[in-house]
């Protein structure tokens, strides 16, 4: 029986705080874990759950876990709450309603990792979750649950909210790093993987907020169950953020592997009155664009990958018939040169051009040539980048342009 | 006369500083004080902040022109911040800036002469199923548009 594991209580009232949260159960999971388990059997039932990391690159957390060395240098954990990607607002939601279950997860993954201090990067916007965030983490103070000797099982724990300042770059990991340091979030160069190396060159896990909302949940079921929530390779579900021309946007907790074209049409009620469906960004603004005729596809990360596109942030926003696909380049050009950090030539100089040039043919000055030029610029910022920022303006301008180009064309 | 923090502000900024391993690392949430206590972060609050952390007015610098949120000038009493990213335009953002825009006379990036209003167009603020969104400071308003607006903005003191 699939059924809601993260979005089960968010309708009941005060969820957020931890009475409400302890009477459904809430904090059971660290019991079990710190008392009746031992790190390395936390570890061995995350891997056999085969939860892949929620925030895009769906990297199974286990093995992320599991790379991190035994040293005696201290160990951080990094919450990567720096929800930015267009179109994704799924994280919004799980620390608004439920910080508890974000901050057992925390408990549960230092204690396996041997960690002791633990950082929820935030983005800046989020003033009013940080918050939340922060009266959720100092009610955990209170019964116990964090600080000193946790439930008299000697381990020790201490959670800060860190907030951003305003810029998508800082949702990569290693720049993610570099800001919580007190610098510029220019991403660093891998390896050395943080697992080795990471927030003040130490070991560090980093990990999204619905990946680590997770692990209770497994602890407390138990990894076969939770595969059963989703696909064997791809455990559990997964909050799908729906935006766009349709008539109920929202979040849908749903198993992995999700048709997305029930997603759009069942649970999302079906396009807005008097319109049809254009296209569908499935995986947040990087992920490549499906045509209306590519929606029977099964949103899982394997799936998603044979159809040259992404599951990323599963944040699915919906494009309507009388939407110019001009209009879309150029929001999505815009956004990309905006946020590149500057470090690397490419991203920085390939993407302030094409987003020129698409302005150009907005303004009726298109040429001939600029089509081509925009794939060509395109390409030559994939992969020749220090982070994924490239790819990911390169993967939707790509197939944005190669699937609509007659479209784009007749601007010209 | 040069800025300075109130005794309960540094206190405050001590316990922060404490949280991390290396001084540097407070200089985020030290920002955001500073953004907060001074409305902006100007030559003169970059040098405060530099001599809390023990750093160079230049290292603060650094950061406040790579992060959005830290104006170097004073901002109106209402900062209305308005998503321009891809499911907000699919709904309407466009239209939406352009009613503002005539509305309070303001072109996005500037602040009317009462100092009551700024108004600018920024990426993903995370509200996309409630397109089209905004933020006034830092309270999220969604589905908006021209009599919402209406009402909230007539709302303000």
């Amino acid at each position: 029986m699939k059924e809601k594991v993260l979005t089960e209580h968010f309708g009941l009232e005060n969820l957020y705080k931890i009475d409400v949260y302890q009477k459904q159960g809430g904090y059971r999971a660290t019991e079990k874990a710190l008392k009746k388990m031992k790190p390395e059997e936390i570890l061995e039932e995350v891997k056999k759950a085969n939860l892949r990391g929620r925030g895009g690159a769906g990297f199974p957390a286990g093995v992320k876990w599991s790379f991190v060395p035994d040293t005696d240098k201290p160990k951080y954990l990094c919450v990567n709450a720096d929800e930015g990607e267009p179109g994704t607002f799924k994280d919004r939601y799980i620390m608004s309603h439920n910080p508890h279950m974000l901050i057992e997860g925390i408990i549960i993954t230092s204690f396996c990792v041997g960690i002791s201090v633990a950082f929820i990067y935030i983005r800046g916007e989020y003033e009013a979750i940080a918050l939340r965030l922060e009266q959720a983490i100092s009610e955990a103070y209170e019964k116990g649950f964090l600080g000193k000797n946790i439930l008299e099982s000697g381990f020790d724990l201490d959670v800060f909210v860190h907030r951003g300042a305003g810029a998508y770059i800082c949702g990569e990991e290693t720049a993610l790093l570099e800001s919580l340091e007190g610098k510029r979030g220019n991403p660093r160069l891998k390896p050395p993987f943080p697992a080795s190396v990471g927030l003040f060159q130490c070991p560090t896990v980093i990990n999204n907020v619905e990946t680590i909302s997770n692990i209770s949940h497994i602890i407390l079921n138990g990894a076969e169950w939770f595969i059963k929530q989703g696909l064997p390779k791809d455990g559990g579900t997964r909050i799908f953020g729906v935006s766009g021309m349709v008539k109920n946007p929202g979040i849908y907790e749903l198993p992995l592997g999700t048709s997305l074209k029930d997603i759009i049409f069942k649970h999302a009620g079906g396009m807005k009155e008097g319109k049809k469906l254009k296209a569908v960004i499935p995986g947040g603004m990087s992920a490549p664009i499906l045509t209306a005729d590519e929606i029977n596809i099964k949103m899982d990360f394997d799936s998603l990958v044979e159809a040259n596109s992404m599951l990323g942030s599963a944040g699915i926003i919906v494009i309507d018939d009388k939407t110019s696909i001009l209009d879309v380049l150029k929001v999505v050009t815009k956004f990309y040169s905006h946020e590149s950090c500057g470090q690397c030539t490419p991203c920085r100089i390939g993407n302030s051009w094409i987003n020129k040039i698409v302005k150009r043919i907005a303004e009726g000055k298109g040429k001939k040539e600029d089509i081509d030029s925009i794939l060509r610029l395109a390409s030559n910022i994939e992969g020749n980048t220090l982070c994924p920022l490239g790819d990911a303006a390169a993967m939707p301008i790509l197939s944005i342009t190669k699937k609509f180009r007659k479209e784009l064309e007749s601007h010209l | 006369m040069s800025p300075e923090f109130s005794e309960k502000t540094k206190k405050k900024i001590e316990e922060i500083v404490a949280r991390y391993p290396q001084k540097e690392a407070a200089i985020l949430p030290i920002l955001h004080i500073t953004q907060q206590e001074f409305g902006s972060i100007s030559a003169e609050e970059e040098k405060l902040v530099a001599r809390i952390l023990g750093i160079k007015p230049i290292s603060v610098r650094e950061l406040v022109t790579f992060y959005t949120m830290f104006p170097k000038e004073s901002l109106g009493k209402y900062h209305i911040q308005v998503c321009s990213n891809l499911s907000c335009s699919l709904l309407g953002a466009g239209n939406f800036v352009d009613y503002l825009v005539e509305k309070l006379g303001i072109k996005p990036g500037e602040t009317t002469p009462d100092k009551k209003f700024t108004l600018s167009t920024v990426e993903c603020l995370g509200a996309c199923e409630r397109a089209p969104c905004m933020m006034i400071n830092f309270n999220y308003y969604g589905e908006m548009d021209p009599k919402k607006v209406d009402e909230i903005l007539d709302g303000l003191k």
